[in-house]
């Protein structure tokens, strides 16, 4: 709603002398990716986090969802679970890792999801402009409507809690943004001469789009989108801690949190670390999102 | 400028209706209707009839819609399935409550955020930069509703001096046990604005700097802080529409940061709506809370226009 959304495409001019220099946009990017230590570093941390949660069940050493009466809220150490246990007795270390499955799962699935739909919807409607224009920006406007988490609520609070409704409802959360953006910058990229040139030759629009506009409005629309990844992250933890979210007794890096806020008097560490690891994982795909950005040089 | 006034508020009538509309859908999309939480599953028949028929129910789809839309617009709100009580009296109670905490936390995290972001670009390239920038990252990042009970935790659990429950007494904010019950939420909810307006602040005021009528202002001699006062009225706009927005997501948000202090706000309304089922409760909150964030967007694109005439047109 905001009359501002400006966003730049580096100039046509710099473009030319780039490629005059013999060096593509990317490959520059990629140079200028490798040569940022912090976010080659937070990269790093980012892929072994995922690769860990990945490997969930190699090196869990409990069930992430069998407890015991007799271990609740365990101290590290505790006969075997070195980090504890939790407030029905079950393997905090395990948990953690099945939660971050589920947790990041949240998190990059809706960005993945509104990325496809709104990317496309955008690229259409600032290629085609006129009616199809409006029809798609007016009733983006109606979903902008909502501030941002509570359109999440009213999806996830009507249809109940769950994998598939917390995912489709951030989905539908981040699709507008996202097209929002594709949208202004697809239309200022169909204004460049190139575009018109590609046209007058006989063109057909989907090799258009394909060939001249796609490579052009991907980076500031792969920058915004990884820029949601950590927000989708916190609201999806933030959904399962209202009990909106995944459902016990699985493990979620924001239920555990919400299960735990009675035990932070008990044992805090084993109440901290859920929400420590929801704080880290978002922090990485925010310094990731900055250093991409700075890379690609946009501005949005 | 009226004309501009005019035309926006003009414009916000089909976006209501349209929320009306997606507000109603949802409501619709729900498992089983209304009358189901009611109704006992071996009530007869025709009793289930009857109720289905005073709620409406049995009227075909768009009728019942445009009913709704007009109970709503009237004020209407319905009654609450759970209580049996006005909606609106339970609703707007809970919205003070929400702008009670919603009003500082923004005051709070709106000013760190402009001087955080300010001071940043100021020093941009020193570590006074990278402090500060590093600052808002993690405002940005921290799951408020965590950053909450850790706040809990150690001030009202550990060190046991300021409240971690609840609003304390009733009534306008005055004293200083109202102000006990709103520090650590009010600071918990300002994590984000924080974060989000340095950030901006930081990022506008580095690319205005780095515009020529600025080096031309200074070429005419004039001194640093009547350029400073250029810089930021350049900078206002974005800052401003920014901020609007994050107003309306403390506003719609606030149900995380509500939770954990069990604050009788909006959002502690919408989660007990929720868990009882109590449909025409949470459809009408969620329809409150966007038509105050539909006019919360029309006040900041009003303010935006004032400041930056080429707006208007």
């Amino acid at each position: 709603m905001s009359l501002q959304d400006a966003i730049a495409v580096r100039p046509v001019a710099e473009a030319l002398q780039r490629a005059q220099a013999g060096k593509s946009y990317w490959s520059r990017v990629r140079e200028r990716l490798l040569a940022d230590r912090i976010t080659m570093a937070v990269m790093a941390l980012l892929a072994s986090i995922i690769v860990i949660v990945l490997a969930a069940p190699l090196i869990a050493t409990h069930d992430p969802t069998v407890g015991s009466v007799f271990a609740r809220l365990k101290s590290p150490g505790y006969q075997g679970h070195w980090l504890g246990t939790d407030e029905v007795g079950r393997d905090l270390w395990s948990r953690i890792l099945y939660g971050g499955r589920l947790s990041l799962l949240c998190g990059v699935a809706p960005v993945a999801f509104a990325l496809l739909a709104g990317g496309s919807l955008g690229l259409l409607a600032g290629y085609r402009g006129g009616i199809i224009n409006s029809l798609i920006m007016r009733s983006m406007d109606v979903l902008y409507a909502f501030p941002s988490i509570l359109l999440a609520i009213a999806i996830c609070g009507m249809l109940g809690a769950g994998l598939v409704n917390t995912i489709l409802a951030l989905t539908v959360t981040f699709i507008p943004p996202i097209v929002r953006i594709s949208e202004t910058v697809t239309a200022q990229v169909r204004s460049f001469e190139f575009v018109e040139a590609a046209q007058a030759s006989g063109a057909k629009p989907l090799s258009i789009i394909r060939f001249h506009i796609l490579n052009n409005v991907l980076g500031p629309i792969l920058v915004y989108a990884t820029s949601l990844i950590s927000i989708s992250i916190i609201l999806a933890a933030g959904l399962s801690f209202l009990g909106l979210g995944i459902t016990p007794p699985d493990a979620e890096w924001g239920l555990m949190l919400n299960n735990l806020r009675q035990a932070i008097w008990v044992n805090p560490l084993v109440a901290a670390l859920p929400g420590a690891m929801i704080f880290i994982t978002s922090m990485c795909f925010n310094l990731v999102s900055d250093g991409l950005r700075s890379a690609m040089d946009v501005r949005i | 400028m009226w004309f501009f006034i005019a035309r926006r508020v003009l414009y916000a009538v089909p976006i209501l209706l349209g929320v009306s509309f997606v507000v109603f859908l949802l409501m619709k999309m729900v498992p089983g209707d209304a009358a189901d939480i009611l109704i006992p599953p071996e009530a007869p028949r025709e009793v289930a009839a009857m109720i289905r028929a005073r709620f409406g129910l049995d009227q075909p789809i768009h009728i019942q819609y445009l009913r709704w839309l007009q109970a709503m617009a009237s004020g209407d709100f319905g009654t609450s399935i759970f209580t049996n009580q006005p909606v609106a009296d339970e609703l707007f109670g809970a919205l003070a409550n929400t702008l009670k905490l919603a009003l500082p936390a923004a005051l709070l995290g709106f000013s760190l955020g402009v001087l955080l972001g300010a001071l940043a670009a100021h020093y941009s390239g020193t570590w006074l930069d990278k402090l500060f920038s590093a600052f808002a990252i993690t405002g940005v990042s921290l799951p408020h509703y965590w950053v909450g009970m850790v706040l809990v935790a150690i001030f009202a659990v550990v060190l046991n001096v300021l409240p971690g429950q609840g609003m304390g007494p009733e009534g306008f904010p005055s004293t200083w046990e109202h102000a006990r019950h709103l520090i650590l939420p009010v600071i918990t909810l300002s994590l984000i604005p924080m974060g989000v307006v340095s950030r901006l602040v930081r990022a506008n005021v580095l690319e205005i700097r780095s515009m020529e009528f600025i080096s031309a202002l200074a070429a005419k001699g004039l001194m640093g802080r009547r350029v400073l006062l250029h810089i930021l009225k350049n900078a206002a706009p974005s800052a401003l529409a920014l901020m609007g927005l994050q107003f309306g997501y403390l506003l719609g948000g606030s149900i995380l940061v509500e939770t954990v202090f069990n604050w009788p706000g909006s959002g502690s309304l919408m989660n007990l709506a929720i868990f009882r089922r109590d449909i025409p409760v949470l459809s009408a909150t969620i329809l409150v809370l966007a038509a105050i964030f539909v006019a919360i967007n029309i006040l900041i694109d009003v303010l935006q226009a004032l400041i930056d005439p080429r707006i208007r047109r």
